[in-house]
């Protein structure tokens, strides 16, 4: 950073653009407020959606984050994972639902649908980590970027030819239907609040199990440095494969947390999502766990009451299409005066 | 030397041994039809002119035993192959309908992928249009696609069908992106959306709209002119609004929409977002009586059952169906025996005509000689293709006009869906025809 | 491992399985059926069996490879080939007897038809078997074979395969040559049928490994002979063989013919913005995932300028030679506009936030926001092809030499580029930024120089492709482009200038030809990515300083896998 201080000229960019955005920012948040089209109440749902939406953004960097801090590597596969546990959770469930037994234990055939998915999603993985991925240690960084892209497609157009391309829709539960009354006429939708709580208590036991538990503290050791955890007598290559595993599960139950949400299944399902989750991992500081869920959050909120916010006002037509253009505009911001992300990224130092 | 030479050869004797052991089967057994025709074949150059090709643009000859060829542009990779594969099983049933012959030729079908972009659609074109054996195309699924093939595939004389395409200027005698031999069986943008607005207007009597579309040149072209129709009217449009493909949560675009509080919500997006907008509208706070209207793009057995209950009372625009009509479920017996499951999407019944239209006119116009050599005059064919009408389909009556629209808004119905659908029924009854 | 004396059964028997789960997957994702129908060699050998002997020949050929003699060895393959044999026969039977479409729709009963050579279950079954097992004897003879006959009978076999795969490309590109007609019938399948035939197989796989054969026995011979020569000669036939690059390179179009030109001309497209990602990512070492950004810029810039239901050119005539230094010069400020921010990133976060760039730049194409001026989804169209000294450049065989001027242009720049004070600088800033500072270089100048180098090689291939396509459309910059842009130049070998030409051949051109395989396509392009990384991590066409650095670490893995 200090390094570039002398020349001013970009700095002064930098800061004349931010400067513009903010105020962008800043006039159209107030003219929006000020035209009052919206309800609280429509502000409270906007904001609802995008904590949930962000709660499964956060789930699936955690995956992204997790593998990056002990590998220095984007996982651009993750996203597949993610799809396959949510494909499999469609079959679990549509079985399940002609069975009937999805309505007489409806929590009981959750926590089958969760399992199987997390499951099929590990599995995935070791199989990837081992396939394609271990025999590229000590590769230049960009080797296992590029293998894990090979490997995205190759996983995404398998999933194709073995299920078609047809769109297929979770079954309806009831058990996870409908809303729930707050104060007044502010309402929150079941599903939310399953989705905001699930992924909460998720985070919460990866957060102890990292830094708690036997595993954890070796991949913390890992992750600070490969050589010197090993010469401490940890099996580096167990605990890569321990770290895939705990990030797809993650990944796998926000497959399913999303589909209980959205119901629709495609092979393609992955890629957007995966996208986002991978944007809010570096947003949050890459290689930091914690970053990766505030960043997931972040993002999932943005997204939903950006464009509404600062768009509308300003006479922006169909702003809810730009929403993206916001997430990233945002995150450009955000590296631009904390280059390492919101929390700062939890690597060695000698690794960057 | 000599201890080489013998591996080698030990080698070959094994290889052509493993090459009989899978050849002879597959030569023993019925194989399918086309290749037994094609090896009985006397392999002389084709018949001399007993037949002088007269046509403008040139023939096509076939001699006794060679396939008629056609070629199909879909979409079957990336996100939108759903609409590819949709297309390519009607033709392949079309075409499995005539026992896979045509004239005592075999048909072949060759096809590209299009990925629905301009540059897949040029590609795909060129390589068609480089094949001086391909008769006729079905395609493109995407007009983007179509405005970078047609020129290539309308200067080698080809014809060019398409399921899906419905951009008005493809069809635009005063825009250059129209050519001469192309045709389409999916309806043009100005007919569905005209018929739609003047649905919600004079049939359900609403006075306020809001549109969504997907940026799709397709969905942001018909809302377009749904919009400017409605205003025509004299009615309001409260928002245009617009989502990206592959976006799930649609809460907050309808949020907006609702602050202008529409009685009615037109959105003729594809599958998955289609469903995603339905079933999300009964969850926000003042849409809870808005109608619901989609179009052909979200017309399919899937669609309902994704949607769920929330798809209740929704309208579809599309193409006018005979429920009555046997033919269509005929059509999904067939597409369940031989693909299985279900169609994909929603322009099968589109390319499953296309396909009859474009054989039907080969068979019109094809000159046979005695040997059974076919010759296709092109710009003949052409005509025939213009000339037709009262073509029974599966998407109604069809008539080709002038500029190669085949379906005109006189085929196209208004659909409302109930619970039935959603339990798994399809198609749905037809609501309201103009 | 070769110190055993004993028979491996558990790598054969491992082998065989790993074999039949590719073989499961093949029949399962469709690609047998799919192919089924397409054949190799006409009336015997289908393309979808192809693919399932290839599986099983180098399975057998590795479970060879393990066994300490050439007996073992040939009742290795033996034993791969028949666990093969049986690792398929389940799934014909699983799919025979239950109705697993609900789920995987191509458990048909197609698939049995295939699986048993229309036999039906017990009889094919025993058909399948036999068949796999003498494929998979043929991979053992294959690996017992001396090493020279070893490698041009496995030559023969690709070039043999390839042919019968492009033989529709082939059979159209040569009917422009009648003169060739007969022989071109004589070679290939007729009618329906596809692929070579019988005979042109044979001759196709005799030529291809006789003459690899006699080749190998002589290259050495005439290398030295070449040597021998005196300095003059020797430069004298440099010149000739570059003066024989240059004739082809001009008459390609003519060879080629219409299709083959296109895919040259999308290949040569891709060429040139790998040429441009080279700069940034393999000389500067700046990666970049939004590369699609600038190719988007430069294509819309010329779509406004001269589009003719474009904003811009009623005010001035505008044709593309006048909008192409615009439009390069746009690149440029854009470049530097978006090369700014990032700055002080390094790494993954450069990464997602140029990608995040690319993003931007194609949804605001898209958006209903824009779309007075560039056209929103509905994009530009009626852009008109450029007029080269009457030549109208419309067709793929006139914009060829516009692209290979293009491509010449660019290759010139990186060579000169790389060679200058400006290309060590960026080399020293790859290997280490702080390093690099402290020696004197100025970081902000030299990294800005990169981002606006490649932007300028990425634009004149969107001002190319405007004029090519002459309609654009947001969707053609998606993503994936810059991906692929980034695959090839790693693929290649990352910073070398060949490099970049060898990936684009591989992951433009050869997707582009492989059209016909449709959905299958980026499943095969991702399978050949990841093989590609494990067995070249360093690429096709490494640069010297990189090829080292892949030598220090090749150390430890050979020991981990001993």
């Amino acid at each position: 950073m200090q390094s570039l201080k002398r020349f001013s000229w970009t700095d002064v960019f930098m800061w004349v653009v931010g400067a513009a955005l903010l105020t962008l920012i800043v006039v159209g948040s107030y003219l929006t407020l000020q035209q009052g089209k919206y309800t609280t109440v429509q502000w409270f749902d906007l904001a609802v959606f995008g904590l949930a939406q962000g709660s499964v953004y956060a789930l699936i960097a955690l995956g992204y984050t997790l593998v990056y801090g002990i590998l220095r590597m984007i996982n651009f596969a993750h996203s597949e994972i993610f799809m396959s546990g949510a494909y499999i959770g469609f079959f679990v469930a549509t079985s399940m639902q002609r069975s009937g037994f999805l309505r007489e234990n409806p929590v009981l055939g959750i926590v089958f649908i969760f399992l199987t998915a997390m499951t099929t999603s590990a599995i995935l993985a070791i199989l990837l980590e081992r396939i394609a991925y271990r025999p590229l240690r000590g590769a230049p960084r960009l080797v296992p970027l590029i293998t894990a892209i090979g490997a995205s497609f190759f996983l995404q157009y398998t999933f194709r030819g073995l299920f078609g391309t047809q769109n297929r829709a979770y079954p309806e539960i009831d058990f996870i239907r409908g809303a729930i009354p707050l104060f007044g006429s502010f309402q929150i939708q079941k599903i939310q609040l399953i989705v905001i709580i699930a992924a909460a208590l998720m985070m919460a036991a990866l957060a102890f199990f990292v830094q708690y538990t036997k595993t954890g503290k070796a991949m913390r050791a890992v992750s600070e440095d490969k050589s010197v955890a090993a010469l401490m007598g940890i099996d580096v290559d167990k605990i890569i494969v321990r770290t895939f595993v705990i990030g797809a599960s993650l990944a796998g139950a926000a497959g399913v947390l999303y589909c209980f949400m959205f119901r629709i299944v495609t092979f393609y399902m992955g890629f957007i999502p995966g996208l986002k989750a991978f944007t809010a991992a570096v947003l949050g500081g890459i290689g930091n766990p914690p970053g990766a869920m505030l960043g997931g959050l972040f993002l999932g909120i943005f997204e939903s009451l950006g464009p509404t916010l600062f768009l509308d006002g300003l006479g922006i037509p169909a702003p809810y299409q730009l929403k993206d253009v916001i997430a990233f505009t945002m995150l450009v911001m955000i590296l631009i005066f904390r280059p390492t992300g919101i929390l700062g990224e939890r690597l060695s130092k000698t690794k960057a | 030397m000599n201890k080489r030479l013998l591996a080698l050869l030990s080698v070959l004797v094994i290889a052509s041994m493993a090459l009989a052991a899978c050849g002879t089967p597959a030569t023993e057994a019925p194989a399918p039809e086309p290749t037994e025709a094609a090896t009985d074949a006397p392999t002389e150059a084709p018949a001399p002119a007993a037949f002088e090709c007269t046509d403008a643009i040139g023939c096509v000859t076939v001699a006794p035993g060679d396939p008629i060829h056609i070629a199909y542009a879909l979409t079957v990779s990336g996100a939108t192959a759903s609409l590819g594969d949709d297309s390519r099983g009607a033709i392949e049933i079309a075409i499995a309908d005539r026992g896979g012959e045509l004239l005592g030729h075999p048909i072949e079908l060759s096809g590209e992928d299009t990925l629905c972009n301009a540059e897949g659609g040029q590609a795909a074109g060129t390589k068609i249009s480089a094949d001086p054996t391909i008769v006729g195309v079905i395609g493109t699924n995407c007009s983007s696609e179509a405005r970078a093939a047609m020129p290539l595939i309308s200067q080698a004389g080809m014809v060019m069908i398409s399921p899906s395409n419905t951009n008005p200027d493809l069809t635009n005698p005063d825009h250059p992106d129209a050519h001469p031999g192309y045709f389409r069986t999916a309806h043009n943008d100005l007919f569905q959306g005209r018929i739609a607005a003047e649905f919600a207007y004079n049939e359900l009597g609403v006075r306020s709209v809001a549109t969504i579309h997907d940026g799709s040149p397709y969905a942001e072209s018909l809302q377009k002119v749904f919009a400017d129709v409605f205003r025509e009217l004299g009615g309001t449009v409260t928002a245009q609004e617009a989502i990206n493909v592959g976006d799930t949560d649609m809460g907050p675009v309808l949020t907006t929409i609702a602050a202008g509080a529409p009685e009615l919500i037109y959105y003729p997006i594809f599958e998955p977002e289609v469903a995603l907008v339905t079933s999300k509208a009964k969850e926000i706070s003042g849409l809870e009586n808005a109608i619901l209207m989609g179009a052909d793009a979200g017309f399919s057995d899937t669609f309902p059952e994704a949607a769920g209950s929330a798809a209740v009372g929704m309208y579809l625009s599309g193409p006018y169906v005979d429920v009555n009509n046997p033919a269509y479920g005929e059509f999904l017996a067939k597409w369940a025996d031989q693909i299985g499951g279900v169609p994909p999407s929603g322009f099968h019944a589109h390319a499953y005509d296309a396909t009859n239209m474009l054989l039907n006119a080969i068979e019109q116009v094809a000159v046979v000689d005695a040997d059974g050599t076919v010759h296709i005059p092109r710009q003949a064919l052409r005509d025939a293709l213009y000339g037709l009408s009262g073509f029974a389909g599966l998407t109604g009556n069809l008539t080709c006009d002038a500029n190669g629209d085949c379906a005109t808004g006189e085929a196209l119905g208004v659909f409302q869906l109930s619970q039935a659908e959603v339990d798994g029924a399809w198609p749905p009854p037809v609501f309201w025809q103009p | 491992m070769s110190t055993q004396n004993r028979f491996d059964w558990l790598k054969a028997v491992q082998l065989g399985a790993i074999a039949g789960i590719t073989g499961i997957l093949i029949s399962l994702v469709g690609m047998l059926q799919q192919f089924d129908s397409r054949d190799i060699i006409a009336g015997s050998l289908s393309m979808g069996w192809t693919m399932l002997f290839l599986t099983v020949i180098v399975a057998s050929y590795f479970s060879a490879a393990h066994q300490p003699s050439k007996l073992l060895s040939i009742a290795a393959s033996f034993v791969t080939g028949l666990v093969f044999g049986f690792v398929m026969c389940l799934l014909t039977y699983a799919v025979d007897t239950f109705d697993l479409r609900q789920t995987l729709v191509n458990a048909s009963p197609a698939l049995v038809k295939i699986l048993t050579f229309e036999d039906g279950v017990p009889t094919g079954l025993v058909e399948l078997v036999v068949t796999v097992t003498i494929a998979g004897v043929v991979g053992g003879v294959i690996y017992i074979l001396p090493q020279r006959i070893r490698k041009a009978v496995s030559l023969g076999l690709t070039v043999m395969v390839f042919l019968g795969l492009m033989q529709q490309i082939i059979q159209v590109t040569l009917s422009n040559f009648p003169q060739v007609n007969s022989a071109t019938a004589w070679m290939f399948g007729r009618g329906t049928q596809k692929g070579l035939s019988f005979n042109g197989a044979i001759v196709v796989f005799l030529v291809v490994t006789l003459s690899n054969l006699f080749w190998e026995s002589n290259a050495t011979k005439v290398n030295s002979q070449i040597q021998k020569m005196p300095e003059n000669r020797q430069r004298s036939l440099r010149i000739l063989g570059y003066g024989l690059l240059l004739l082809v390179v001009l008459y390609l179009p003519v060879l080629l013919g219409l299709y083959l030109t296109e895919v040259v001309n999308v290949t040569g497209l891709f060429i040139l913005m790998g040429l441009g990602l080279n700069i940034v990512v393999g000389f500067a070492g700046l990666l970049d995932l939004g590369y699609v950004a600038f190719y988007a810029i430069g294509a819309y810039t010329v779509g406004v300028l001269t589009s003719v239901s474009g904003q811009l050119s009623t005010a001035f005539e505008w044709n593309f030679w006048w909008a192409l230094p615009v439009c390069i010069f746009v690149c440029v400020m854009a470049g530097i506009v978006l090369g700014i921010p990032v700055l002080n990133m390094r790494g993954d976060y450069l990464a997602i936030v140029t990608l995040g760039f690319g993003e931007i730049i194609r949804i605001l194409a898209l958006s209903d926001f824009l779309k007075p001026h560039i056209g929103g989804s509905q994009g530009i169209v009626s852009i008109p092809p450029p007029d080269f000294f009457g030549v109208l450049l419309n067709k793929p065989q006139t914009l060829y030499y516009l692209i290979v001027a293009g491509c010449l242009l660019a290759l010139f720049v990186s060579q000169r580029l790389r060679d200058s004070r400006l290309g060590r600088s960026w080399k020293a800033m790859r290997e280490d930024e702080d390093v690099a500072q402290a020696m004197g270089i100025n970081l902000v100048a030299t990294k800005l120089l990169a981002f606006a180098t490649g932007a300028a090689f990425s634009g004149l291939s969107g001002t190319i492709l405007a004029i090519k396509l002459g309609t654009i459309y947001p969707h053609s910059f998606a993503l994936l482009i810059s991906i692929n842009v980034l695959s090839l130049i790693i693929v290649g070998g990352m910073g070398s200038i060949p490099g970049v030409f060898i990936g684009g051949l591989l992951l433009a051109g050869l997707p582009e030809l492989l059209r016909e395989f449709s959905e299958y396509r980026l499943l095969i392009y991702g399978a050949l990515l990841v093989v590609m990384m494990q067995v070249r991590p360093e690429g096709f066409w490494p640069e010297e300083t990189h090829k080292r650095e892949f030598h220090e670490n090749e150390q430890v893995p050979t020991q981990e896998a001993a």
